[in-house]
């Protein structure tokens, strides 16, 4: 099976063991340009460790990823982002002794080096770039406070931001909403419709409501294996969803 | 709107700076005797270890439990040059070989080993003292944060790597002058290292040299390497899917730390006149870490303060009540940990210096940078 | 070097150099063994666990003198009831640091580092105050002395012996107490997961304690084994912490076979160097190699691959 050239990420057999336990196996599948990707599928059925897979925490015991023709596998974490590839952590994740504006410097795509950083200066572009992201991620009246201090949604938002920042073309959100007011909830479904629109996404979410809204294709996991692929309708008809879903 | 110009100094940092400054090239050079002094700066060759802990562990997160190894390499190079220079052919002649070392001529070592050689530079010596280090730090580095071993297992094998140096350097007496160290150290190319006037320049040279150390880890910690460092401690993971190398980051940092011990070690060879395995064991190595968490482990000016107050505590207690010492020392380490995680510096911040400003009418100026001494010790 | 020794006695010094391997890899256990469960199952790091072993040499002390004075008819096996005091004094001991001083610190492993660090430091001038700066040590009784003629040529010292039933019985109760009782799934429990533990009604903190109290008696019945083959001074405890830490580490930290199988491997690596090199180099390259083997295997020998 050769990859066809116009996928952005192409993921094929992969696998990982963990001490003989297989929390993903043999899994395929494709993702387009621009395309909104969301994989579902019950507790523990591997959605974590895909992602975590894809972006080089986690290293496979098989399989090919592949990026835009970049074999994955065999990068760096960072290596891997600076390819193209962002991604969101479940619980938020920010630095919490820091203010907004410099976590949201620290994810600015320039200076990444050690001696680019020692060296690294707060420019004009720099300034504006931070002030334009941190009002996509309504933060820009919260520029100076410590991280610490936000509300849960707001490290959401502040963690979308930083990877917003780096602008990918494969951006992965886990569980964006997880932890949400319903009020937050709105605002953060508007902020990511509004974000996917120039790249690709892959989005783990139980919202099934959410996921009706912005997926284009929805992938269905279940113990570390594809159980079904295609659109939202396609996979709520499949048999074997609803089996896994409701069987027990 | 913001005011989001990264200074390098904020008008508090400038404050201390100065303060600090005045201390101890006015206030002790002007207060104190030559003994005295000599025995101050003494104390201030640890403050350039401590800084380069708040480097490495206050802001990286990076406790290395081995400081005492770069220290004592960087003090043993100096050591090493000053001990050929005292060995001429006429000072050793009643040696069966004259123009060697004095432990090794006891030690029936008849000719200088190769790697002795190169210390007859002077040029070459003062490299080594901070290149050897350094680069011993690297290898480590390079070792244990490619692996991504931190935390705990770092310290513990700092210290490991500490206690392996220790074993070595006194095993290897013939080589190394064994447990008394290189001793007996005359003149720096000609110049009496011993009289009085020379201890004073030397105190002089040290706190420039200090200072010089103190404006790199301000640099330092006042860049984004300095933030991404604090974010590093914080969420490692964060910072490496922001696409950072971590582990550049680490070995950086720890190669910084090194060459900062080093220059004290350096510089204590030169004030105290000689070297010895015993400042650089786990024992000495673990004191380094007090300094610096007495100081506040955020601070790079308390540092200063508590490798100050600690040593010169430990000379007054040590003198008056010696049994007294080992358990106000013991004391000390757990009253930081379980109640000034921030050591002085946090209580300054705490204290000090809202009244201070209170006092002068004055809004205390974070000049949008940021400002090490206000983070909170990590939550974990 | 080997020229100068017939065959049998070739073989004699092997064996000889053999068994004083095992006996310092019975050393290495009974070190090894407090430790495992204080490092390896709370993850907390004791810097004093030398000097709670020290107490354990202490106490023993004591009692032999006790029982010379009082009970010479009892000398005979006043070491078992020594070993016994010896475990419930340091035991005690260790509950009152959990819970003055390591309960404050569960979340700031570095931290707790340093403050055992401290304690290290009183319980050391503690020690040099009370039974002085010198060394002491303790009256064996006679049966313990001497040594046990297995040929002509080698014999092996009954102390020896004794320390190595010791370090395997030890041995045996930890891993019923951890992994066969009530008691041990309570422990990992906590340890694995302390919220959930607690929602299930276990008591956390007194599991905690617990756990500290019997790892640092542990660690005072090795103390009180080792006057069984040398003398005890205050500050001896430091000389075993490195070692100790290593030996753990080494091993995996959460598992108590993979200590033994450190202690075993580090112990035999020092001895067989130690008849080839000096002492202190022997010294120097097994703790390079093990600290090598560190950098190349970071989780230790025996380690589960785990999902993050």
């Amino acid at each position: 099976m050769n990859a066809r050239p116009d996928f952005l990420l192409t993921v094929e057999n992969l696998t990982v063991s963990f001490d003989g336990f297989k929390a993903v196996n043999g899994l395929s599948f494709y993702v387009e340009p621009n395309e909104c990707r969301v994989i579902i599928g019950p507790n523990g059925a591997g959605k974590t460790t895909v992602l975590d897979l894809i972006c080089g925490r986690t290293r496979a015991t098989d399989g090919k990823v592949e990026f835009k023709g970049q074999d994955l596998l065999k990068m760096r974490e960072d290596q891997i982002v600076h390819a193209g590839v962002g991604r969101k952590f479940q619980t938020p994740t920010v630095y919490e002794d820091l203010t907004v504006f410099e976590n949201l410097e620290i994810s600015y795509p320039k200076g990444h080096g050690v001696f680019g950083a020692l060296m690294f200066r707060r420019d004009d572009p720099v300034k504006e770039r931070i002030h334009e992201i941190a009002s996509v991620v309504f933060l820009d009246d919260l520029l100076d406070m410590k991280a610490a201090f936000l509300s849960h949604g707001q490290k959401q938002w502040l963690e979308i931001g930083m990877l917003l920042i780096q602008d990918p073309e494969l951006l992965m959100l886990d569980e964006p909403v997880a932890g949400m007011s319903v009020a937050e909830r709105k605002q953060t479904a508007e902020l990511l419709n509004r974000i996917i629109q120039d790249r690709s996404v892959i989005v783990i979410e139980h919202d099934m409501k959410f996921v009706e809204d912005i997926a284009t294709r929805v992938t269905v996991l279940h113990q570390g294996k594809v159980l079904s692929e295609g659109s939202m309708a396609h996979v709520q008809a499949d048999p074997k969803v609803i089996e896994v879903y409701l069987g027990h | 709107m913001f005011a989001k110009d990264n200074k390098l100094f904020s008008t508090g940092d400038i404050v201390g700076f100065v303060v600090l400054a005045v201390l101890i090239f006015i206030v002790l050079p002007a207060g104190l005797d030559t003994f005295r002094l000599n025995l101050f700066g003494k104390y201030l060759t640890y403050a350039f270890v401590a800084i380069g802990l708040v480097l490495c562990w206050g802001a990286g997160g990076i406790l290395s439990l081995g400081q005492g190894v770069f220290f004592g390499l960087g003090g043993y190079c100096m050591a090493m040059f000053l001990k050929l220079e005292a060995s001429t052919p006429e000072a050793t002649k009643i040696q069966s070989t004259p123009g060697i070392p004095d432990f090794m001529d006891w030690n029936q070592i008849t000719a200088l080993p190769m790697w002795w050689e190169p210390f007859n530079s002077l040029t070459f010596s003062l490299i080594a003292v901070v290149l050897v280090p350094v680069i011993f730090a690297f290898i480590i580095g390079v070792a244990m944060f490619r692996r991504r071993v931190g935390g705990v297992y770092f310290a513990i094998i700092t210290q490991a790597i500490a206690a392996i140096m220790t074993i070595l350097i006194i095993g290897q007496q013939g080589y190394t002058g064994g447990v008394n160290g290189i001793t007996d150290l005359r003149t720096l190319l000609g110049w009496d290292i011993r009289t009085d006037e020379a201890k004073v320049i030397l105190y002089f040279v040290n706190a420039v040299l200090l200072f010089v150390c103190l404006f790199v880890a301000q640099f330092i910690r006042k860049s984004k390497l300095g933030r991404i460092l604090i974010a590093m401690r914080d969420q490692e993971d964060r910072v490496r899917f922001s696409g950072y190398d971590v582990a550049n980051f680490k070995i950086f940092v720890f190669c910084a730390g090194a060459a900062f011990a080093a220059i004290g070690g350096a510089m204590f060879t030169l004030q105290v006149g000689f070297m010895s395995p015993s400042f650089v064991g786990i024992v000495p190595s673990i004191e380094m870490v007090i300094f610096c968490a007495v100081g506040g482990r955020l601070s790079i000016l308390g540092a200063v303060y508590g490798a100050l107050l600690v040593n010169l505590a430990k000379t007054t207690f040590s003198e008056m009540f010696p049994e007294l010492w080992l358990l106000g020392l013991g004391a000390l380490f757990i009253a930081v940990v379980l109640a000034f995680p921030n050591g002085l510096a946090g209580l300054y911040k705490d204290y000090v210096e809202p009244r201070l400003m209170a006092l002068f009418k004055k809004k205390a100026d974070d000049g949008g940078g940021r400002n090490f001494d206000s983070i909170k010790a990590p939550a974990e | 070097m080997f020229a100068d020794y017939t065959m049998g006695e070739l073989g004699a010094i092997f064996a000889m150099q053999g068994f004083a391997g095992l006996i310092l890899f019975s050393v290495f256990v009974l070190m090894a063994l407090g430790l495992a469960i204080i490092f390896g199952q709370m993850g907390v790091i004791n810097m004093a666990h030398g000097e709670f072993m020290i107490l354990g040499a202490y106490v023993t002390y004591i009692t032999s003198n006790l029982f010379a004075d009082y009970l010479p008819s009892l000398f005979s096996i006043y070491f078992f009831i020594a070993m016994i005091l010896a475990f419930f004094v340091t035991a005690a001991l260790g509950m009152l640091v959990e819970w003055s001083l390591i309960r404050h610190l569960y979340k700031r492993p570095l931290d707790t580092l340093l403050a055992t660090w401290g304690l290290s430091l009183i319980l050391q001038q503690i020690y040099r105050s009370v039974f002085g700066a010198r060394e002491v040590g303790v009256t064996i009784p006679d049966w313990m002395m001497g040594s046990l003629p297995l040929t002509d040529l080698i014999e092996v010292p009954i102390n020896g012996i004794f320390v190595m039933v010791l370090a395997i019985s030890i041995s045996v109760a930890v891993y019923f107490m951890m992994y066969r009782s009530s008691w041990g799934k309570q422990v990992r429990a906590v340890t694995q997961n302390r919220v959930m533990a607690g929602a299930v009604g276990i008591n956390t903190e007194r599991t905690d304690r617990l756990t500290f109290g019997i790892g640092c008696g542990v660690a005072g019945v090795a103390g009180s084994a080792f006057t069984m083959i040398g003398s005890t001074g205050p500050t001896a405890g430091q000389l075993y912490i490195v070692d100790t830490f290593l030996v753990v580490v080494f091993g995996g930290a959460a598992s108590l076979l993979g200590t033994i199988a450190s202690a075993f491997s580090i112990s035999q690596a020092q001895s067989i160097m130690e008849f080839f090199l000096s002492g202190s180099m022997a010294k120097v390259l097994t703790l390079l190699t093990v600290v090598g083997i560190l950098m190349l295997r970071p989780q230790g020998l025996f380690a589960l691959k785990l999902r993050k």
